[in-house]
């Protein structure tokens, strides 16, 4: 089986992408091939010009892996201080916990660690190299609310140290807030890959909601740019190919429209959209 | 190789319970159990050594060979919590993950011999230092073939089934190895015996008879082992992660 067909990707120094995809998309796939754990069966990986093996070696390259857990009897700092004895020019311990948000857990052992601060101890592990590609596979799964926000801070304190971030997700909320680039993947290729609001914008819709007594559905479908009517008492929303055409004609027909509103339509109506067509398209 | 790193690791190691427990504990405890009571034979069963003396070496070997093959078990708990691929993606090379490994198990293997000899001195085992010395290195030379072999098992086999896995083959061995009774005569179970590494450990007691306490057969049946475990290992270790 092939999780990952004929993808290609750039990423330049300095982005945060986001490798947004159902399970199964290839997203672990593309990922331990850019880190040296799976070879491609054809074509080339180099991260900063480097096979992925030399990149790691030359500690250029952290990584949180979608799995994984702590090994027992060290404290989180003594962790942390084991691995960054492995790199050239490592972080400060210290300032690798405190960058995780995890300095005041320094002398906790790692078997007594919850969910969250796991996943955090973890994310110290890939930063403490200090390198400039940091990647993480779905890093906030299995979190509550509160660890993930914790941790997307953590991952923006890294991130203004002018580091180029790749993180595979199948929340779509994070994509959108946390990506400023996002590759869309689904049956093993890539579907989409552009700015979040680029990447909604291709399923092309926005919504105009908005108040107008006595509203004759005929007359808003027959508006220039409007595609979808829904209409319940005086509540209007249409549905826009268009918005800015739409919404010009909606003022000039019904001067007495109010309350109104414009919203992009959500990431997931993108995501659902394209990865379907893509899946429609794939040979089974 | 980080002196941090291989510091960590025997830090872990001193922090395990069942280090204590089986590798410095149990040895202690069965030896004075048996040679307590035989403090005074002179000629174990025909092995030619004092029973102190011979399940001192015993006892040791049996300390030394769980020490060893609970590198193996590092190994394997660390496959299974997906450690050892955050590992490969750190600049630290299967080779020097490997030597701290078998460091590690050789370091709790030391540390068995020393509380053993300790326990042997207070029953009475008198060397010349020439004796003590060589025997220490034929102890450690004893236990490559194990060091290989755990390499081999925490590659083969689940973290699930490691504990017992090392807890039978250390039982098995140190048995046929003649850790609890001196093996003597010619019969089957002696050639048997003889073929084994863990046999040869329990030997290295015999060091001041006047001869080589290994022989050209020893020697012959620890390398061969050590040729054979680490093929093995080498083989299980690519299929596990598909590496070369």
């Amino acid at each position: 089986m092939r999780a990952v067909r004929g993808i290609d990707l750039d990423i330049a120094p300095g982005e945060t992408v986001a490798l947004l995809g159902p399970n199964g998309a290839g997203k672990s796939t593309t990922i331990e091939m850019l880190l040296g754990l799976t070879r491609p069966d054809a074509g080339t990986v180099s991260v900063f010009g480097l096979a992925p093996e030399r990149a790691v070696d030359e500690g250029n390259v952290g990584a949180m892996l979608q799995t994984g857990s702590l090994i027992r009897d060290l404290s989180v700092g003594e962790l942390v201080a084991m691995i960054a004895s492995l790199y050239p020019e490592p972080l400060d311990v210290h300032d690798a916990l405190e960058l995780a948000g995890i300095a005041s857990l320094a002398g906790r052992r790692t078997q007594k660690l919850s969910g969250g601060e796991t996943q955090r101890a973890r994310f110290a592990v890939a930063i403490v190299a200090d390198p400039e590609l940091l990647v993480l596979d779905e890093p906030t799964v299995a979190m509550d609310v509160e660890s993930r926000r914790a941790f997307w801070s953590a991952m923006r304190a890294f991130v203004a140290r002018d580091k180029t971030v790749l993180f595979a997700t199948h929340y779509l909320e994070e994509a959108d807030a946390y990506a400023d680039r996002v590759v869309l993947m689904a049956a093993g290729t890539i579907v989409a890959d552009g700015p979040p609001t680029e990447i909604k914008a291709m399923v092309g819709s926005r919504r105009i909601r908005a108040t107008l007594p006595g509203a004759d559905p005929a007359m808003l479908a027959a508006l220039p740019g409007v595609t979808d009517v829904d209409l319940r008492g005086e509540a209007i929303s249409l549905v826009c190919s268009d918005s800015d055409v739409a919404l010009r004609a909606l003022l000039d027909a019904s001067p007495d429209v109010r309350d109104i509103e414009v919203t992009g339509a959500g990431l997931e109506e993108a995501f659902v959209q394209l990865t379907h067509e893509e899946s429609a398209a794939a040979p089974a | 190789m980080s002196s941090t790193y291989m510091r960590l690791e025997l830090l872990r190691m001193l922090r395990n319970r069942r280090f204590f427990i089986f590798s410095l504990g149990f040895p202690v405890v069965l030896y004075y159990l048996i040679a307590g009571p035989n403090k005074n034979n002179d000629d174990l069963g025909g092995s030619g050594i004092s029973a102190p003396v011979y399940y001192m070496v015993g006892l040791v070997a049996f300390g030394a060979m769980t020490a060893v093959l609970s590198a193996g078990a590092r190994i394997s708990a660390e496959r299974s919590t997906g450690w050892n691929r955050q590992l490969r993606i750190t600049p630290l090379t299967t080779r020097n993950y490997f030597r701290t490994k078998v460091l590690t198990g050789y370091a709790a293997a030391c540390a068995t011999i020393v509380v053993m000899y300790v326990a042997g001195a207070t029953l009475g085992v008198r060397l010349p230092a020439r004796n003590w010395i060589e025997m220490t290195g034929l102890i450690l030379v004893g236990l490559v073939p194990f060091a290989a072999g755990a390499i081999a098992m925490g590659h083969l086999v689940s973290v699930d089934s490691i504990g017992p896995a090392m807890g039978g083959t250390t039982a098995v061995l140190a048995f046929l190895g003649g850790t609890w009774f001196p093996i003597t005569g010619d019969g089957v179970f002696a050639t048997v015996a003889k073929c084994l590494p863990s046999y040869w450990l329990v030997q290295a007691g015999h060091v001041g008879l006047g001869e080589s306490a290994w022989g050209r057969t020893g020697w012959l049946v620890v390398v061969a082992w050590t040729v054979a475990l680490t093929a093995l290992a080498a083989r299980a270790y690519r299929r596990d992660t598909g590496r070369f």
